[in-house]
């Protein structure tokens, strides 16, 4: 085996860093980060079979349990489907992280030499597709069992933007409780109170749409969501370093 | 090249290091020996910026830990226990993404030529969860080189190895020191520290407690320098 090591190919003293600079390969460790979740579920199928079975059978529970005439059934839409999204979100954000803890490789994306925030952004993105792939299995399935067109432009808007808020703080809650025996139990207790604002404007504005009310009754929920999504996503990128290291 | 002073590291009401000095000049193949518990591992982690000082000063190449990690870690290859490999990817796969996150130049040729240096091209698409221990930890090796580090961390790295993969852990080892590269190994095994080290340390209850160069003692003379060394800290 050894005969194959040659002193030139190991080091031979060549630049071994992209020229092209911090901000370049910031970028690409991000791009990196999200492949290789996307390539790797799409390999097992853990995460998203997890997420959608859960999803599916919430929301059948959810149809058999309160038995609703048509009237209410448009009143309850969005609260149903922002539960379960959310409980269904802590499945995918909890085993996203068990899958770098598990085998030590969270330490190796922490000794990569790139601002540890890309590391928040590229698990941030990749739970983002993650969830919002369940949504767009789960909305067509819910309009059938329920009767309720959700193809509505500003419902799906309202969608993306809690999606991303509820992603940003579960990313970032997720790498705290990963470090502790008890994560699977810590995370939801964790993550729970600190999206209430977000789950609410969502909601909110989500029946806003769903009901046809005007936009200056729903524009202060979607406000509430902007800002709830850049104040966690601005101080993820701030605190993930302490968050993450020992 | 490497400088520790008074370091102070605290797990809760824990102290695993109350003070410890330790420099290595660059070149240096420094073996830290110790007994289970010793903070081998904790001290690894340190330098590689994965863990913070409670207190203290560490300087690597003059970059300070906390504060200019990034800089420390574009010059650091670290080998530890685990792999660090991801098990749904395959061993081509593990290079790139890493090779990406170190935002090395001409990744293709390089991922190639590492994959060759540790006996794995022939496996190269095959997913690393049907590799065995030994290939597993001579992929790690491929990770931790492929950036061409100036200072390596092994952290225990003959760990579960077979014979085969031992011996080319050994030669990556020798031709790492050959190259003028900076080493510090933790490990148990003191005949592989004979052979490879050109300094050896001993941590115990947190503290360096001796310090040896290689050429100022013979081999059989290792063990009762160990044992003697670890019997002062115990007393």
């Amino acid at each position: 085996m050894s005969d194959g090591i040659t002193p030139k190919t190991i080091f031979d003293d060549s630049p071994r860093h992209d020229p092209g600079g911090a901000v370049k390969v910031y970028f690409r460790s991000i791009a990196a980060i999200i492949w290789k979740d996307l390539s790797m579920e799409l390999r097992s199928r853990e995460l998203l079979s997890a997420m959608l079975v859960f999803a599916l059978l919430a929301i059948l529970i959810f149809n058999f349990a309160m038995e609703l005439d048509v009237k209410i059934r448009s009143t309850v839409t969005a609260g149903v489907l922002w539960s379960t999204f959310a409980f269904a979100g802590t499945l995918g954000l909890n085993r996203s992280m068990a899958i770098e803890k598990d085998r030590g490789c969270l330490d190796g994306l922490l000794l990569a030499p790139v601002d540890r925030s890309a590391i928040f952004f590229g698990k941030a993105v990749g739970n983002l597709v993650f969830m919002i792939l369940v949504e767009m299995i789960v909305l067509p399935v819910y309009s059938v069992l329920y009767n309720v067109n959700l193809f509505h432009w500003g419902f799906l808007l309202i969608l993306f933007l809690g999606s991303l808020g509820y992603t940003a703080v579960g990313t970032l809650l997720a790498s705290m409780a990963i470090h502790t025996r008890t994560r699977d139990v810590l995370l939801p207790i964790l993550l729970f109170p600190v999206v209430i604002p977000v789950l609410m404007a969502a909601v909110k504005a989500s029946n806003g749409f769903l009901q046809g009310l005007a936009m200056i009754e729903i524009m202060p929920w979607i406000n509430i969501l902007i800002v709830y999504d850049v104040i966690f996503t601005a101080l993820a990128f701030v605190v993930f370093d302490f968050v993450v290291e020992e | 090249m490497i400088e520790v002073r008074h370091l102070v590291k605290r797990f809760g009401v824990k102290t695993v290091f109350k003070g410890l000095d330790f420099h290595v000049q660059s070149g240096e193949f420094v073996v830290i020996l110790g007994p289970n518990g010793a903070g081998k591992t904790t001290f690894l982690r340190i330098l590689a910026s994965l863990s913070r000082p409670t207190s203290g000063e560490v300087r690597i190449y003059g970059y300070a830990i906390p504060g200019q990690t990034s800089a420390i870690r574009r010059r650091l290859g670290v080998v530890s226990h685990q792999p660090l490999l991801y098990d749904n990817l395959s061993a081509l796969e593990n290079l790139h993404f890493y090779g990406n996150m170190y935002g090395v130049p001409n990744l293709e040729s390089r991922v190639k030529e590492v994959l060759e240096l540790v006996g794995l091209y022939q496996r190269r698409r095959d997913l690393v969860r049907t590799f065995s221990r030994g290939m597993q930890q001579r992929l790690a090796i491929g990770r931790a080189v492929l950036h061409d580090p100036q200072v390596m961390l092994f952290d225990e790295p003959h760990t579960g190895l077979d014979q085969e993969a031992s011996l080319m852990l050994d030669a990556i080892l020798r031709e790492v020191a050959a190259r003028g590269r900076t080493v510090v190994m933790t490990s148990h095994d003191l005949t592989r520290a004979a052979e490879l080290a050109s300094r050896i340390d001993v941590l115990s209850k947190g503290m360096i407690v001796a310090s040896v160069p290689r050429e100022d003692i013979e081999p059989d003379q290792l063990a009762g320098f160990y044992r003697q060394a670890i019997s002062e800290t115990s007393s």
